[in-house]
């Protein structure tokens, strides 16, 4: 394990992975509670296009990502929580950004390296300033959240509940997306646009399988999103295959399992149930 | 508890827009009373609810609710929207939905006061006999299970007006005569006032002082065995209304419905 830390990259790797876990764990929670993964997966593939014209213009490619996140996580937001078709909306601005993507890509040229970090992540190559700036970022969205922690509980379980109670829930709606246009953007870096859903929607998927408390459920999904994130880097250490490959196989094998462990389990409690009554 | 009514309207018009729902409505809700709101589907019952809770500005006429303007997110009002039942998906325990009801609508987490709103929580959850359900996922109980939640949820804040848009509607006639019952007692013991919408008047029969009929763009208040006759239904809309009585008691309101499918104008 002291291996691990004598490299300059890995203790980076390891400082923004955690930042990133820790806010996607805890983002993942409403995303899956508002049935917002198709949104969530879109912001990142969105951001795609931003990412590449900003290369284009000679920019940060992380600076295009933000802008182009944020301005389709305001507008998702915009078109409200509930809203029938606006997952077909979503998908058409996807595909029509993604070709956006291919088209930057084709203009600048030798450009591969680049387009395969943003598509698949890069975390082992962040330098110290990404790390200041993730962490910052980061400390930035979990402020966010708790700021908005109960209003937007009570809008994502009942909408029109909570707007009775004075809860102003189209613009919770798109500060939520936009709140998540940045954590979006920060978990790129580690597991690339076409990986999100492992750092993002996973861990949040697994933790409300467990238990139907909120900040429980939201405990839960912040350790698995640490979890994979640490053992995929530790592992990605001593092997030669990228560290988003470890990552993404974690959650879901994760997955697995639990949804496979779910119909024993449940015979298992029935069991001790009868046993008790018995 | 004081003479003044909860909830006064007077020449109180609805509409969106240039649209009018109903016009010109007058009644008074006494304090305390029971009152079941009945009419055919879109005839506005929600549009009043909405009026009440202040989400719609009324498009003429005036509307109190205990002795002020309606105003949204307004405390002492307890609310259960329509159709509200849960995703099996959703995963959120009982008691964290019905904690909603305590501070849902305030910014950042809940970091003081917990003992005393678990306390409250607690026993809104009692009162409304859930007590065995409540630490269960919400999406995963029974229609009747998550009614009675919704309705801990709405008494939680201790209200004074309890709004209950079609509480009964996804339950059977036995969950209906309970869930009736549990209301009534729960606003008798703490002098409520109630307004619930409904389908069907014949479980709520026992229960209520006074029905508002909302119909073909115009309000009626009155007594149930007063206004629902065939006589003054009739008087009221200037139609042919029949009120059949079965031999148990039940009524049948024949005549209303028909005329919103071809709406006048």
């Amino acid at each position: 394990m002291g291996d691990l830390f004598r490299y300059e990259f890995m203790v980076h790797a390891f400082e923004a992975g955690t930042m990133i876990a820790i806010v996607a764990g805890a983002i993942g929670y409403f995303v899956v509670l508002r049935g917002s993964a198709f949104a969530a997966h879109a912001l990142s593939h969105i951001g795609f296009a931003g990412a590449t014209g900003a290369v284009v213009l000679a920019l940060n490619p992380i600076v295009g990502l933000l802008a182009f996140t944020l301005g389709a996580g305001v507008a998702i937001g915009a078109l409200g929580n509930r809203l029938r078709g606006r997952d077909v909306t979503i998908g058409i601005v996807l595909a029509w950004t993604l070709g956006l993507g291919v088209l930057f890509i084709s203009l600048y040229r030798g450009y591969a390296t680049e387009a395969y970090a943003l598509l698949f992540g890069e975390i082992l190559g962040i330098s110290s300033t990404d790390v200041v700036v993730t962490l910052i970022a980061g400390l930035i969205t979990l402020v966010a959240i708790i700021a908005v922690y109960r209003p937007l509980l009570f809008s994502s379980v009942d909408e029109n509940l909570a707007a009775a109670r004075g809860v102003p829930v189209t613009a919770l709606s798109i500060g939520f997306m936009a709140i998540l246009a940045v954590a979006v953007t920060e978990a790129v870096q580690v597991v690339g646009v076409l990986l999100i859903f492992a750092l993002i929607v996973t861990p949040a998927a697994i933790a409300v399988r467990f238990t139907s408390r909120p900040a429980l459920a939201i405990g839960i999904g912040i350790v698995l999103a640490l979890a994979f994130t640490w053992l995929g880097l530790t592992i990605a250490f001593y092997s030669p295959h990228p560290v988003s490959f470890f990552i993404t196989s974690l959650a879901f094998a994760t997955y697995v399992a639990v949804r496979i462990s779910e119909p024993i389990r449940a015979r298992m409690s029935r069991t001790t149930a009868q046993k008790a009554t018995a | 508890m004081t003479d003044q009514p909860a909830i006064v309207a007077r020449g109180l018009s609805a509409g969106y827009g240039s649209r009018r729902i109903w016009t010109d409505a007058n009644f008074a809700i006494e304090a305390g009373s029971f009152t079941a709101i009945l009419g055919p589907n879109g005839s506005g019952k929600s549009t009043l609810v909405r009026l009440i809770l202040g989400l719609l500005a009324p498009a003429a006429g005036h509307i109190d609710v205990l002795g002020e303007q309606p105003r949204r997110g307004n405390p002492r009002i307890g609310y259960v929207p329509q159709g509200s039942y849960f995703d099996p998906e959703l995963s959120v325990r009982g008691r964290d939905f019905v904690g909603l009801g305590v501070d849902g609508h305030r910014w950042g987490v809940r970091l003081t006061g917990t003992a005393k709103a678990n306390a409250a929580i607690a026993a809104s959850i009692q009162a409304v006999d859930a007590t065995g359900y409540a630490d269960r996922n919400l999406g995963r109980l029974s229609g009747g299970e998550q009614q009675r939640l919704l309705l801990a949820q709405a008494l939680v804040g201790v209200p004074e007006i309890l709004l209950l848009d079609e509480p009964l509607s996804n339950l059977d006639l036995r969950n209906q005569q309970s869930m009736v019952q549990l209301i009534s007692d729960v606003a008798r013991l703490r002098r409520l006032t109630v307004l619930l919408i409904a389908h069907d008047v014949n479980p709520l029969l026992k229960h209520i002082d006074h029905v508002l009929y909302v119909a073909q763009g115009r309000l009626a208040m009155g007594k149930p065995d007063e206004i629902i006759t065939s006589e003054s239904l009739s008087r009221i809309y200037l139609s042919p209304v029949e009120v059949l009585r079965d031999s148990q008691g039940r009524v049948f309101v024949v005549g209303l419905e028909e005329e919103v499918s071809h709406p006048h104008g």
